[in-house]
């Protein structure tokens, strides 16, 4: 038989080739301190259940440079993969009004405002 | 003043090269035409040795599918003009095997698409006499985008997970099955599910998007998947927890 | 040399090929089935297909004058018996692929929608969107993947019928991938392969339309007829060739020259308003448009573009709205290869060759004069569409005449015995000698694009929208020239994996053979009729010739023209009446 059909190796550097796969590595590598950030509040209910010395321990923690310092990029992370999130509801939940699709941006619109309600929520909740 | 474009092209001959190797060609510029038309010149005056697949030459048959500077395009719909100072890079798709210079192996395509049973699966069988299925146009519109594949592989080409597994099903074949499960006349979604809700399916897809960026009619298979993921979820909570439901 | 037992092979996998294989996976599961195709299923040329499939549906429409509007539009070539059967059979056809699943445009009630077409008294065609071809293709395809009897041998390029004892044995094939050549040993074969528009240097066609299946009935003894009926398509793009449906028209484009003027008033298709109005001016038939184009670029009426001269298709009437929902290929196509956005600007067009109307001689079965060959589609000819097909009755046609060819192709297997293996082999043999030699020969002259260049300069000359005497001769004086011009043809790939190089010299060989078949058909018919248009004979003679043509195959001779009775049943041929006042 004279076919010989090639396989083309896929490179482990393959993302860095184009301009979007970056930004979903980038897009992916976020979601990595989502997680992250969960398990410190899983560690907080813990502190928290074990009584008052764990718990103004865990605080202190949260206070020091480097716990503020990992909680902002916590936060700018977390932003940033909640905007890319919104950015594709989209896509996964076309909604139409008596036959019409509801444009993206009403639909995008929506997950800010219920973002901003719950933060309004949270934010009084706290006390602030 | 007649200018001049160039082609490099991944060549590669089973018979005489062990691998693929680039070879570069000059063709003439011309403003309205298009990456095929530099391809056929080539074969008419310069090296009829190259080979690749093309019938329509208006981006409807999915035949010239191939990487043009990275990029996965259909060759009838690149317009030279925009590709004009540079050198033009010519591979084909990624992510299948290379049968002969531009021509891949689509086997593997052709079995992920029909394993996901794309035909209309009714629960009533009807005859002439019964009539056309009731259609409205809004029920047309909810699946017919799904319906505009070409089956030219480009998402194929441009996901990175069909890079990474193999045995992927895929974009195009997943947008198909979806089509079929937003048809009103159709009632084989959970036929299909075993395929398309399975690890291979849908579940191997990470919402990179990139399947809908390229894809040349606007199919966004992306969203088909996505789609399909929500309601595959649905269907296992509802197969679950409901009473009298199937397992 | 491999070989494949089989009941039934089809070759062809478009509209036509893909029917008459459901047709007999559903006749009969148990009959074994090969279906052949040079390219994967989904790239037939069938997939480039726009307008609409034409049956009767509607109330305010009926079977009679669906068979006025072809039998008239045919110019009275049609075989009526055959149209009688072919409108009867179209709308159970179309409901069927609705029921496969083919999203047909809907009317509000959810019923089918019907949209006007050239030629057709009522709007009677069927369509999805602008791209009824694809979405017709690609249901036909997917839906014979639910029949395991069907095998599918995707990218097979058949080169020969295998013959034996007066018997249609089988067909031999090659391997595209490997180039390794297969015997398919069968009792029945059907031939689906398209037409073969590749002939001419301006065409609507794909690469893929190069008439091998009329090629190789052709060579193997059966007739083409009424080949010199080759259908201009008055909308392409100029260049590309690119069609612009006449759907456009159908939704109340307008034809202008230079001037602005709608010319077709000029030509006996007005007068021009009401608009949009069937029959009339722009929904005329398309040998007429296509002629009337002629006379306008004669009188200096058309403007210049740089692939030649054009009319212009304006469409901005119908709005943005309309056009993207209805016409929405037809915009992105003027975009992307004309410049143009129709919402904005007109279109510039000019005729293309379309389609062919003649091609492998069968009866209304289906069946060729060689026991155990059938044929359908547009490489077949029935003949349905006479002397000029009217817009949307083509894709029609691959339905009927596919599942009547898939049906007939299963009875006659099941009542008929297998030809010998060796029979088959020895057949085979001498087609792989043939090949073989193409890849070993050496010091050829000739190169498949230099013969090709001259097969089209030719043929474009002699055998365009009018046609006389003098040239059609040179035509064929210069094809039998190319004929013996291929003999030196030089292959520059002799190698086996993927070799195109050896395709299209096959693939030229047999667009020779096919042009041949035309030119000398055109040459004997001293009349006008449908798309057959002659300067030295401009009128229609039935007294000589209410006949089809019959183009027999003669080797390194030029072909031998004879002529069959058309059958007339209920309409005796009359004037061909278009515009007037509304219907």
């Amino acid at each position: 038989m004279s076919r010989r059909p090639y396989t083309r190796k896929v490179k482990r550097s393959w993302w860095l080739g184009r301009r979007r796969y970056v930004v979903y590595m980038v897009r992916e590598l976020t979601s990595l301190f989502v997680g992250l950030y969960c398990a410190l509040l899983v560690v907080g209910l813990w502190r928290l259940a074990e009584g008052r010395i764990a718990w103004d321990g865990f605080l202190a923690a949260l206070a020091s440079p480097l716990g503020v310092l990992f909680q902002l990029i916590c936060l700018a992370f977390a932003a940033y993969h909640s905007v890319t999130w919104f950015a594709l509801t989209p896509k996964a939940m076309p909604l139409a009004v008596r036959g019409e699709p509801v444009p993206a941006k009403a639909i995008v619109g929506m997950h800010y405002g219920a973002w901003a309600v719950v933060s309004l929520i949270v934010l009084i909740a706290a006390g602030i | 003043m007649s200018e001049n474009v160039m082609l490099e092209i991944l060549r590669y001959r089973p018979e005489l090269d062990s691998e693929p190797h680039f070879q570069t060609y000059t063709i003439p510029y011309r403003d309205d035409w298009v990456v095929l038309d530099g391809l056929n010149h080539i074969k008419d005056h310069v090296d009829a040795t190259l080979s690749y697949r093309w019938s329509c030459h208006m981006a409807i048959c999915g035949s010239c599918g191939m990487m043009i500077n990275g990029e996965p395009r259909l060759a009838c719909h690149a317009f030279l003009r925009d590709y004009r100072h540079d050198v033009i890079r010519i591979e084909p798709l990624d992510h299948f095997p290379i049968e002969r210079d531009l021509v891949i192996v689509m086997d593997s395509f052709i079995d992920k698409l029909s394993s996901v049973k794309p035909y209309l699966i009714a629960n009533q069988k009807k005859v002439a006499s019964d009539g056309e299925n009731l259609q409205t146009p809004l029920q047309l519109m909810a699946f017919k985008q799904y319906t505009l594949c070409i089956n030219c592989l480009l998402c194929y080409a441009a996901c990175p997970q069909c890079g990474l597994n193999e045995s992927f099903v895929g974009p195009a074949a997943l947008a198909l099955a979806h089509r079929y499960n937003l048809d009103s006349r159709d009632d084989g979604k959970e036929q299909r599910a075993e395929v398309v809700a399975s690890n291979e399916g849908i579940w191997e897809c990470t919402f990179v998007g990139a399947c809908s960026e390229v894809c040349p009619k606007h199919v966004d298979p992306a969203a088909a998947i996505q789609q399909t993921k929500i309601s595959a979820s649905l269907d296992w909570f509802k197969a679950r927890l409901l009473p009298g439901a199937h397992r | 040399m491999d070989l494949i037992s089989t009941d039934i092979a089809i070759i062809g996998a478009g509209g036509a090929g893909l029917r008459a294989a459901i047709a007999v996976a559903e006749a009969d599961p148990s009959l074994s089935l090969c279906l052949l195709s040079k390219v994967y299923p989904m790239r037939s040329h069938t997939v480039a297909a726009e307008g609409g499939a034409a049956a009767v549906i509607k109330d305010d429409d009926n079977l009679d004058y669906h068979f006025h509007d072809t039998v008239s539009g045919g110019d009275w070539l049609c075989d009526q018996d055959a149209v009688e059967l072919f409108i009867n059979m179209a709308p159970r056809e179309l409901l069927q692929m609705e029921h496969w699943g083919c999203p047909w445009s809907r009317e509000p009630s959810g019923k089918v929608a019907v949209r006007p077409f050239g030629g057709m008294k009522i709007e009677r065609t069927w369509y999805a969107a602008d791209q009824s071809g694809f979405h017709m293709l690609h249901t036909l395809f997917q839906t014979s993947l639910k029949y395991p009897s069907i095998r599918r041998f995707d990218e097979y390029y058949a080169t020969d019928l295998l013959v034996e004892d007066g018997r249609c044995a089988g067909a031999v094939a090659i391997e595209m991938r490997s180039g390794r050549m297969v015997a398919f040993q069968a009792k029945a074969v059907i031939i689906a392969t398209g037409g073969c528009g590749r002939i001419f240097p301006f065409t609507t066609n794909g690469a893929i339309k190069t008439g091998d299946g009329m090629a190789m009935a052709y060579r193997a003894g059966v007739p083409l007829k009424d080949m010199e009926f080759i259908q201009y398509h008055p909308t392409g793009l100029p260049g590309t060739g690119i069609l612009m449906t006449e759907g456009s028209r159908g939704e109340g484009g307008l034809l202008i020259n230079k001037d602005g003027y709608r010319y077709l008033q000029d030509y006996g298709l007005g007068p021009p308003d009401p608009w949009p109005r069937l029959k009339a001016m722009e929904l005329g038939p398309r040998d007429r448009l296509s002629q009337a184009f002629w006379h306008e670029q004669k009188k200096g009426r058309t403007i210049r573009t740089p692939h030649g001269d054009a009319v212009l298709l304006d469409i901005r009437h119908l709005g943005e709205k309309k056009i993207n929902e209805r016409l929405p290929m037809v915009r992105e196509l003027a975009q992307s290869y004309a410049g143009v956005d129709p919402v904005h600007q007109p279109i510039p067009v000019r005729p293309v060759v379309h389609y062919t109307m003649g091609g492998i001689h069968t009866d209304i079965d289906a069946a060729t004069p060689l026991p155990g060959l059938f044929a359908a589609g547009e490489c077949a000819c029935v003949s349905i569409n006479g002397a000029n097909r009217l817009g949307s009755n083509s894709l029609t046609e691959l339905l009927v005449f596919g599942a009547r060819a898939g049906r007939g192709a299963a009875a006659f297997a099941k009542t008929n015995p297998t030809v010998s293996a060796s029979a088959a082999r020895e057949g085979a043999h001498a087609a792989q000698a043939r090949i073989r030699e193409l890849l070993v020969r050496e010091r050829g002259s000739e190169t498949v694009s230099g013969l090709r260049k001259a097969m089209h300069d030719t043929i474009e000359v002699g055998a365009g929208i009018y046609r006389s005497e003098s040239l059609l001769q040179e035509t064929c004086r210069v094809l039998a020239d190319l004929r013996l011009r291929y003999d030196a043809v030089q292959l520059q790939d002799r190698s086996n994996v993927f070799n195109t190089d050896l395709i299209q010299v096959l693939e030229l060989g047999c667009m020779l053979q096919v042009a041949e078949a035309i030119a000398h058909s055109a040459a004997r018919r001293k009349e006008s009729r449908g798309s057959h248009q002659r300067l030295d004979h401009p009128e229609r003679d039935d007294a000589n010739y209410l006949k089809h043509s019959l183009a027999t195959y003669r080797g390194s001779e030029a072909p031998i023209v004879s002529y069959c009775d058309v059958v007339i049943t209920r309409s005796k041929p009359a004037k061909r009446i278009y515009g007037g006042a509304a219907a």
